[in-house]
C-alpha cells in the first residue's frame, strides 16, 4: 500500500527538500518505518526508541490526529496523505 | 434583564442557540455557543478575569502593576478590558502576522505596548519572547494563559456549566485548540456530568506558520495540556484548513452569525463530527464575531484569494 507523506518544512531537508513523498505500509507506524528506512535522517525524529511518536510530532491520517484514533497501529488505505507536523502552540 | 455593577459581571452567560440546519446529518443538531457576545468580544474575556481574579487573590497584583501577556489578539483584548477596569497596565506579545483589527483593538483599549514576535514562529515566537521579557522583569506579572490553571477553570466553571444547563441532552461537545484551556474545562465538566459525552478538538494547520521552527524540540504542548492530561480527555482532534474554515464562517450567515474565521473552523469540525454519528447533539463553541476579520475579505473577496491570505495569518 502506497500512501503520500507531508512533510513539514524542518523535516525536508532530511528527504532531499521534498515537501511530499510515498511510502508503503498498512499501518501509519508501517508508513513512519518505510519512510525512515529510505531516509536515514530521519531516525529518532519520529518515533522514540521506546517505540511512541515523538513527544512534540502530531501525525494525520486525511486530517485526523492518530493519537486519538489507533496511534501507531492506525490504519492507512490507498488514495490516504499521511501528514506529520510539529506540535507547536496555537493561536489565543 | 437586570442591572449590573460592572461590565465585568456581563462576562460569560453567553447564548445557545441551535443551527441543526447547518447539520449534514438530519437526525444529529448543532447548538453553537456565541461568545463574540461577550463584552471584549470573544471567550477569551472569561480567562482573562478568572486569570487576573485569581492572581489578585494570590497578591501578585496591586493596583499599578504591569501585566505581560503572549496572545494572537482575543486574551490579550480580554486583558486589556478587564486592566482597564481594574487598572492595571499591560504588555502584550503578539505575532505580526495577525489581522490588522487584533492590533487595532488592543490599540483602542489603550494598552502599554504591543511586542511583535516574528510571524514565521507563529504563537510560539510571542509565548517564546514573553517568557524571556517576564524573566527579565520580575516586577511584571506574567499570568501565562498556556499554563493557567485559571485558564480551565474558567470554562469548567462557566462555559461547560452554562451549556449543560442549556442543554443537557448533550452528546459531542467541540471546540478550538489553541490553550487547551475550553476544551479542558468544559470537557472536564460535561464529562463529569455524563461520561459518555466526546470531546473534539479542532485546529488549524500549522503550516507556513512553523517555518521558523529550527527542529523539533522547539516544539510545544500547553503545561495547562500536559498537567490536565488532556490526550486522555480528548476523544477526537482534527485538523481544518483555511479553506473549510473560510466556506463555514460564510455558510454562519445564513442562521444570522456572523463569526471569526476560527468558528468557521470550529462548525466545519462539527459538520464532521454529525456526520461520522448516527444521532446526538453537538454542541460548538464559536470563539468570536467577524469584526476583527472584516479586512480579510472572508465574506467579499474571491474564495481562492482569501484562503491565500489565511495561510499566512493566524486567525486561531
Amino acid at each position: 500500500m502506497s500512501v503520500e507523506v507531508r512533510l513539514p518544512t524542518l523535516l525536508r531537508p532530511h528527504v532531499g527538500g521534498q515537501s511530499v513523498v510515498t511510502a508503503d505500509g498498512a499501518t501509519v507506524g508501517e508508513v513512519l518505518s518505510d519512510l525512515v528506512a529510505r531516509f536515514p535522517g530521519l531516525q529518532g525524529q519520529l518515533v522514540t526508541e521506546a517505540g511512541d511518536l515523538h513527544r512534540f510530532v502530531n501525525v494525520y491520517v486525511n486530517d485526523d490526529d492518530v493519537r486519538y484514533m489507533d496511534k501507531l497501529d492506525t490504519k492507512v488505505g490507498e488514495g490516504d496523505t499521511v501528514s506529520i507536523l510539529p506540535a507547536v502552540a496555537g493561536g489565543a | 434583564m437586570a442591572l449590573y455593577d460592572s461590565v465585568l459581571a456581563l462576562i460569560g452567560n453567553t447564548p445557545l442557540v441551535e443551527v441543526s440546519t447547518l447539520s449534514p446529518n438530519p437526525a444529529v443538531r448543532i447548538v453553537a455557543k456565541l461568545e463574540g457576545q461577550n463584552p471584549g468580544g470573544s471567550v477569551k474575556d472569561r480567562i482573562a478575569l478568572k486569570m487576573v481574579e485569581q492572581a489578585e487573590k494570590d497578591g501578585l497584583l496591586v493596583p499599578g502593576s504591569v501585566l505581560i501577556e503572549p496572545s494572537s489578539g482575543n486574551t490579550g483584548i480580554g486583558l486589556a478590558l478587564v486592566c482597564r477596569v481594574k487598572g492595571y497596565r499591560l504588555k502584550i506579545v503578539m505575532p505580526e502576522n495577525v489581522s490588522p483589527e487584533r492590533r487595532q483593538t488592543l490599540e483602542a483599549w489603550g494598552v502599554d505596548e504591543i511586542v511583535s514576535s516574528p510571524g514565521s514562529e507563529g504563537s510560539n515566537g510571542a509565548v517564546r519572547v514573553a517568557q524571556r521579557l517576564a524573566a527579565e522583569h520580575p516586577e511584571w506579572a506574567f499570568l501565562y494563559q498556556y499554563g493557567n490553571a485559571a485558564n480551565p477553570r474558567a470554562h469548567y466553571e462557566g462555559t461547560g456549566p452554562e451549556i449543560w444547563r442549556d442543554c443537557p441532552e448533550v452528546t459531542h461537545f467541540v471546540a478550538g485548540l489553541g490553550t487547551s484551556g475550553t476544551l479542558l474545562g468544559v470537557g472536564t465538566y460535561l464529562k463529569e456530568k455524563n461520561p459518555d459525552i466526546k470531546v473534539w478538538a479542532v485546529e488549524p494547520p500549522s503550516g507556513e506558520m512553523v517555518d521558523g521552527l529550527r527542529n523539533l524540540d522547539d516544539g510545544y504542548i500547553p503545561p495547562i495540556f500536559e498537567d490536565q492530561h488532556g490526550a486522555d480527555l480528548l476523544d477526537f482532534k482534527t485538523i481544518v484548513g483555511p479553506r473549510e474554515s473560510i466556506e463555514w464562517t460564510r455558510r454562519l450567515r445564513d442562521v444570522g452569525i456572523f463569526a471569526g474565521i476560527s468558528s468557521g473552523a470550529a462548525v466545519a469540525g462539527a459538520a464532521k463530527c454529525a456526520s461520522r454519528i448516527d444521532e446526538g447533539v453537538v454542541a460548538v463553541v464559536l470563539a468570536d464575531g467577524g469584526w476583527k476579520y472584516l479586512s480579510t475579505g472572508a465574506w467579499t473577496d474571491p474564495l481562492d484569494e482569501v484562503v491565500e491570505r489565511a495561510k499566512r495569518t493566524i486567525y486561531f
